[in-house]
């Protein structure tokens, strides 16, 4: 049954990759809108923006990371509805195979295809001066908390690409998940905002995540900001998990 | 049975199908020809009421029931992205058999389609397409066999060579159960046919069954025009003859009658 699982898996995996590697025009697009976003506020509204000391650039790329997964988990719940409507879905389940191993190919190659975004959105920031004094294990760390939030998102991208009844649909549930870190700490401090938006941007997941990150790449202490990050990530990771296997067996039903 | 709310899709469906045979259901749109495929393809669950496919009970042992069959769905479900040939080499990995580079080529010399084989299947034809869809069906000989509308939206010479490939089918033994809204597809392929309307079976026998349910023959003379179905077959081949001819003598640098 394991084994079965995992070899399943591992030749749909085979398949899916194969699609970003003929497209790639997807992981490209998917790294444009973040990259766009950060030369924009590193070289238009940065210099207006007071983060109280350090570099912009600094300050800002955590915010951009978060934003590259939003959009690119957006191709993820796409390519599953592509499968959904040609039926090729259909003939994986009707075939003797370990069945959640469709969902999971999805949910690996999503994760592959964020990664490779995010190196190639890091690789921009560090050639517009973004520099990180973090170690090997805050390097780790900060990965960690990014898969995790990946992750999260990718279940999330499942449900939408299983609910969906359209390509347009399929996609659009991302489009909220990009507007949350404009209200968050990812690009100006929270203490400038008025009241009940300050409360929503201190209580809402991105602005732990953020501040998670950046305490990391900056090699500062974490604080609490690591375990609300940490709760936000895996709370959300479990509710989308368990919703998607809720919308797949409805969907089988 | 098979609801959705309060609509019926299906209200009795009973049939038989024996091993080695071709079973066509026959139906309108919105018969529920799909739904019964689906139901016992393990896709969906009935609401009541039992089906047995190849000895198993679709609901308790699914799972032997979709190691006994594969189903090819009414739009062809192959992978647009890969080439003809990783489509059948996934199938067979999924199927968990030896060599599936082996079997890959085997089934697109036997769909003629060795030369697409390394094309994506989104440059491949309709009918090329439906053989591929057919074609991994096939990988495992899997008993049982469910064509869903198998000719759907294809020309007159794919929907022949579909025939050709279903015919083939049965031939090795294998049990087909296939739907179809033409009329003449059931009658040129089944054994038996079954006429779903309104989710219901209306009849179900051999061809010389449901015949015998109409008056007896009367002796009319008609004037037998060709079909217009006869009149494109034969052009098409015409030319098609003369381009290879032309083409074996090296006189003209026409293309075959391949699909593009």
């Amino acid at each position: 049954m394991n084994t079965d699982f995992i070899r399943d898996t591992n030749a749909l995996l085979g398949r899916s990759l194969r699609h970003i590697l003929r497209s790639p025009d997807t992981i490209i697009t998917t790294a444009v809108t973040p990259i766009a976003m950060l030369l924009m506020f590193v070289y238009v509204f940065g210099s207006a923006i007071n983060t109280g000391g350090g570099k912009y650039v600094d300050y800002l790329l955590p915010g951009i990371l978060l934003i590259t997964v939003a959009s690119g988990v957006a191709y993820t719940s796409l390519r599953l509805f592509t499968d959904v409507s040609s039926g090729i879905f259909e003939r994986f389940q009707s075939m003797p195979i370990a069945r959640s191993a469709v969902l999971w190919a999805h949910v690996l190659t999503s994760l592959i295809a964020n990664l490779i975004s995010l190196v190639v959105v890091v690789l921009v920031a560090l050639a517009i001066g973004f520099r990180s004094g973090a170690g090997v294990v805050a390097w780790l760390g900060a990965l960690g908390i990014i898969v995790l939030f990946t992750l999260a998102l990718t279940w999330l991208a499942v449900v939408a690409g299983l609910a969906a009844k359209s390509a347009d649909g399929a996609g659009a549930f991302a489009y909220p998940l990009l507007f949350l870190p404009f209200v968050s700490s990812a690009f100006v401090l929270t203490r400038g905002m008025p009241g009940p938006v300050k409360w929503f941007a201190e209580h809402q997941p991105v602005t732990s995540i953020v501040n998670t990150l950046r305490s990391l790449f900056a090699d500062r202490p974490l604080g609490n900001d690591l375990w609300t990050a940490l709760a936000w990530c895996l709370g959300l990771l479990v509710v989308a998990w368990a919703l998607a296997v809720h919308t797949y067996h409805r969907k089988l039903a | 049975m098979k609801s959705y709310g309060d609509l019926e899709v299906l209200r009795g469906v009973d049939l038989d199908v024996t091993p080695g045979s071709i079973f066509a259901l026959l139906g309108s749109n919105g018969a529920g020809k799909t739904t019964v495929v689906k139901i016992l393809a393990t896709l969906l669950r009935a609401d009541g009421g039992t089906a047995v496919v190849n000895g198993f009970d679709v609901v308790r042992q699914a799972a032997d029931v979709r190691r006994s069959i594969s189903l090819t769905g009414q739009f062809s479900a192959v992978d647009d992205i890969l080439t003809g040939r990783e489509n059948l080499v996934l199938i067979a990995k999924l199927r968990h058999l030896d060599q599936p580079g082996r079997i890959a080529d085997d089934l697109l010399a036997r769909f003629s389609l060795a030369d697409a084989g390394g094309r994506r299947v989104a440059t491949y034809s309709g009918g090329m397409r439906r053989r591929l869809d057919i074609a991994m069906s096939l990988i495992g000989s899997p008993p049982v066999i469910f064509l869903d509308e198998p000719t759907t939206g294809l020309d007159p010479e794919a929907r022949l060579e579909v025939w050709q490939s279903v015919r083939q089918l049965a031939c090795r033994g294998t049990t087909v159960l296939l739907t179809t809204q033409h009329l003449d597809e059931a009658e040129q392929l089944a054994d038996r046919i079954a006429i779903l309307h309104e989710g219901r079976i209306l009849v179900n026998g051999t061809l010389a069954d449901l015949q015998a349910l109409m008056p007896p023959a009367q002796v009319e003379y008609v004037e037998k025009q060709p079909s217009l179905e006869d009149i494109f077959l034969t052009l098409v081949r015409r030319r098609a003859a003369t381009a290879s001819a032309l083409n074996d003598t090296g006189a003209a640098p026409v293309t075959t009658g391949n699909e593009v």
